[in-house]
């Protein structure tokens, strides 16, 4: 039910419809979330868009879509876990949750929204909160209302502060200590970065910074990052650029600017040794978790390690499945990803062993199969497999109004909302020649981690 | 300025015209039927083929998810490999999934690009081998994902919950042992897919922008398939005797999965209508009673929320949390008062209007694309109901009085009726 991405944390609770909604959204920014959808063809139809600014920095892009009946409101912050501070973790996404607890002039955010036909969500990640809306296009001014009077200011009430605690705690323990290898991602943050703040989960690195957050830390991080200067607002769907421009000045118009946020953060430095540690549990199955530091978000070489791990993983006919779960039969289940985080990200080898297999087996298998990528060129045809996915995988997520105006939103923080439109020459461009080099620059053993979860059954 | 104490004017959803796009209906030769909405900006397709294969027609425990599992993972010309590799290729997205009646496989494409999948399909329907290799595979790696199920709470709480209510037996309420695993063979599998998909019955849904010859080219592919008759029957549950049960899976755990459920009659009861409503003030929303009271005011949770599962035939009506260890019981008695209040108090309008809203304004937003639409199709279809039952769902949503919600809430939100379990 609680169909959130792995990477990001929402609201959440709602029932499937909703949630679901998130994970869509979600595969630009955080990749490889594949639970599937729809398709529609990208290279005919760039997304149109209008960008304006308002003197008070907020960043407005509206997107027209006059198919729908529906409008979608989406305001994305820049801020996200790497922005917390290191002994009060969890924060940005424990704030994610304060957002819905009322606003200086609405007691109720939830409510109005509902009556007005509409629902809502959020989730923050490592990088951005992003919060939106859809309902219909004729209610559009009740989204307006309600989200400008939550960027002014929040109720801050002690009460909601209490409750949202006790929440996300459960949140806290029905993702991360309840379910089998649930730790298994603090762990490897922890061995992967010495420095950056992508050491900690989103979800915080102990419950107690959550349970010891105060009022006072609530409203310093609100008025620190949720100013207009800091967000992307973008309107999509049955709406005209004139009405929200209209709309946009009425009710966004005379809240402060705020200052805006310079991020610097500690940069981790260069791995130079391998790292590896064991870890047993009462699990019923020996796993193995691998990571390799990869570049940034906005780097060419990002597409490039983007297709490497869907040749690796991510089909039937893809590499460390066929090789090692169908024809060595080591692994029951394997898969290759990569964070997608606008820092320096991990590319991720994990999979399950088959009871019986020795982990060293099971290890030199994998390395194999990397060996290859790093020494033979992968065949025309492989890359364009992954490309051909590629492109309907985007066009299936752009087919919702919804998730394209996350996508506006995601391209601007980003730096440009028009990247959007160049993202699938981005990935025509990539050669296997680029492929193996990619490889051999990031499948070195000075440049791993690498976590045995060991069964004690 | 504007006033912000002051919420904008709004245009109640509930006086929206809904409209269900009709879908084109047409037979192939054999006596197929094709329902299609052509619709949708975008050259794309989605094909779904349901077969009456589900395991309420097995005869041996996961004989037909196995099958079905299994379609794609060779046929007598092409290796598991090569099938994937095709689809792949095209970029298209082929799945199949197995339920209690139906079974389906579904492709997602490209429009330009259905000529060169169609013909795999008919060979995954016509000529799938499903090899021994793939099967020792299949058994071995599904084993080992049951063992790490089993170890999660809200895993074991959804499976008892349905044996309480339906009986180990029945199709609704067996679940997966590793010994059924063992059990399976190749030849019952080969005997399941010979009868319940290269003869069985068939009905197609497809969406997107249609090909001009999409007829001729499905009778061309699908057209001379045998499509016999199948019959579904009538199976009986046979619910628990005992209704309160507590589970410790986990020593350590340190959260509860809670499921509260009660049998209810299928969409063709009047009641089912009215209750989907009554559902949503009860536990079917961010909005309702149940959020609002054990998540949002006491904190219990992550999240709560009820509702009616979608089986053909028997159906029930279930709430369903994971909550802190230590509040288990007292999220069970919070669940019981909301359903004593709707018992004893009326709604009051205006949370009714909104709820109203709310639906009408999901409603809205679900028959938004050519893929929503045939959903709703797919749904009035396989359950046997007509297009009215559409406007009659909307004239609920806008006509249900607060009186009929509270009798509602008097007839079947009795805890005595409810079976009660948590997993730790």
């Amino acid at each position: 039910m609680h169909d959130c991405p792995k990477f990001a944390y929402c609201k959440g609770g709602l029932p499937v419809a909703a949630a679901n909604k998130g994970s869509i959204i979600q595969y630009r920014i955080a990749k490889k979330q594949s639970t599937f959808i729809i398709i529609n063809d990208v290279l005919n139809s760039m997304i149109q868009f209008e960008k304006f600014t308002l003197a008070n920095g907020l960043r407005v892009i509206v997107h027209q879509d006059m198919s729908t009946p529906m409008a979608v409101m989406n305001i994305m912050y820049d801020v996200g876990a790497r922005d917390e501070n290191p002994e009060q973790t969890g924060f940005a996404h424990l704030f994610e949750h304060l957002m819905f607890g009322g606003s200086v002039n609405i007691p109720d955010y939830d409510e109005p929204l509902q009556m007005a036909g509409g629902e809502n969500n959020a989730y923050t990640t490592n990088d951005l909160t992003n919060y939106y809306i859809q309902l219909p296009a004729e209610n559009l001014e009740t989204a307006f209302w309600l989200e400008s009077d939550r960027m002014l200011s929040l109720a801050f009430g002690d009460k909601s502060l209490e409750t949202q605690r006790k929440v996300v705690c459960e949140e806290f323990k029905e993702h991360y200590l309840t379910k089998p290898y649930g730790d298994v991602w603090h762990r490897m943050r922890e061995l992967a970065y010495t420095k950056h703040p992508y050491r900690w989960m989103t979800i915080g690195k102990e419950l107690s910074h959550i349970e010891n957050a105060k009022l006072e830390d609530v409203q310093h991080f609100f008025f620190k990052h949720y100013r207009p200067v800091n967000a992307v607002l973008v309107v999509a769907g049955n709406v005209t650029v004139e009405k929200v421009k209209g709309l946009t000045e009425k009710w966004f118009g005379d809240i402060p600017s705020g200052e805006k946020y310079i991020r610097n953060l500690p940069q981790e430095p260069v791995q130079t040794a391998e790292r590896r540690k064991e870890i047993k549990s009462s699990v019923p199955l020996d796993a193995l978790y691998k990571c390799w530091h990869m570049g940034s978000r906005l780097e060419h070489k990002y597409y490039i390690t983007d297709l490497l791990t869907d040749i690796l993983s991510g089909g039937g006919s893809s590499r460390l499945y066929q090789s090692l779960v169908k024809e060595q039969q080591l692994f029951s289940s394997i898969e290759c990803h990569h964070f997608g985080s606008t820092d320096n990200g991990l590319v991720v080898v994990e999979g399950k062993l088959v009871k019986g297999v020795k982990m060293e087996e099971a290890e030199k298998a994998v390395e194999k199969e990397l060996d290859r990528m790093k020494n033979e060129l992968v065949s025309d045809l492989e890359l364009q497999k992954v490309k051909n996915k590629t492109e309907s995988m985007l066009a299936f997520e752009d087919m919702s109004v919804m998730s394209r105006a996350a996508s506006l939103a995601y391209y601007e923080i980003l730096g440009d909302a028009a990247w959007m439109n160049t993202e699938l020459e981005k990935y025509a461009a990539v050669t296997t020649e680029e492929i193996l080099k990619e490889c051999r620059n990031i499948f070195r053993a000075d440049n791993s981690n690498t976590i045995r979860y060991l069964s004690e059954n | 300025m504007p006033d912000r104490k002051l919420a904008p004017q709004i245009v109640d959803a509930v006086n929206f015209e809904l409209k269900l796009k009709p879908a084109d209906r047409f037979t192939l030769r054999n006596g197929v039927e094709v329902y299609a909405v052509n619709a949708g900006a975008e050259e794309v397709l989605s094909l779904e083929w349901v077969f009456f294969a589900g395991n309420w027609h097995e005869e041996q425990d996961l004989v037909a998810p196995t099958t079905n599992f299994l379609l794609r993972n060779g046929t007598s010309a092409k290796t598991a490999f090569q099938i994937n590799e095709h689809f792949e290729y095209y970029g298209s997205y082929l799945n199949r999934a197995c339920y209690n009646e139906t079974a389906t496989i579904t492709l997602h494409c490209l429009t330009k690009h259905v000529r060169e999948l169609l013909p795999v399909i008919k060979e995954l329907i016509t000529d799938s081998v499903m090899p021994q290799n793939e099967l020792d595979i299949y058994k071995q790696n599904m084993k080992q994902r049951l063992k790490v199920s089993l170890k999660k709470s809200d895993f074991i709480a959804s499976r008892l919950i349905d044996v309480y209510l339906y009986g180990e037996n029945h199709p609704y309420g067996k679940y997966s042992r590793a010994e059924d695993f063992d059990a399976l063979n190749r030849e019952q599998l080969q005997q399941f897919y010979q009868k319940y998909y290269q003869q069985g019955k068939l009905i197609l849904f497809v969406a997107g922008k249609l090909p001009a010859d999409l007829e001729p080219l499905l009778n061309q592919y699908f057209g001379d398939l045998p499509n016999t008759p199948i019959d579904t029957g009538t199976l009986f549950t046979s619910p628990a005797t005992g209704k309160k049960f507590r589970i410790i899976n986990d020593e350590a755990g340190v959260q509860g999965s809670i499921r509260i459920g009660r049998p209810f009659p299928n969409r063709h009861h009047p009641d089912f209508m009215k209750t989907m409503v009554l559902n949503t003030v009860f536990g079917g929303f961010f909005g309702s009673r149940l959020m609002s009271n054990i998540r949002e005011d006491k904190g219990y949770t992550y999240g709560i929320h009820s509702y009616i599962q979608n089986h053909m035939h028997d159906c029930s009506w279930v709430i369903s949390t994971e909550a802190g260890k230590d509040v288990c019981e007292a999220t069970i008695e919070e669940v019981y008062k909301e359903m004593k209040i709707l018992r004893e108090e009326i709604v009051e309008e205006e949370e009714l209007l909104l709820v109203r809203n709310y639906m009408m304004g999901g409603l809205l937003g679900d028959l938004d694309g050519p893929f929503q639409i045939i959903g709703r199709w797919k749904n009035i279809v396989l359950n046997n109901l007509t297009e009215q039952y559409f406007y009659d769902s909307i004239n609920t949503i806008k006509s249900i009085t607060a009186e009929e919600l509270q009798a509602l809430a008097q007839k079947y939100l009795n805890p005595d009726e409810f079976y009660e379990l948590v997993v730790v």
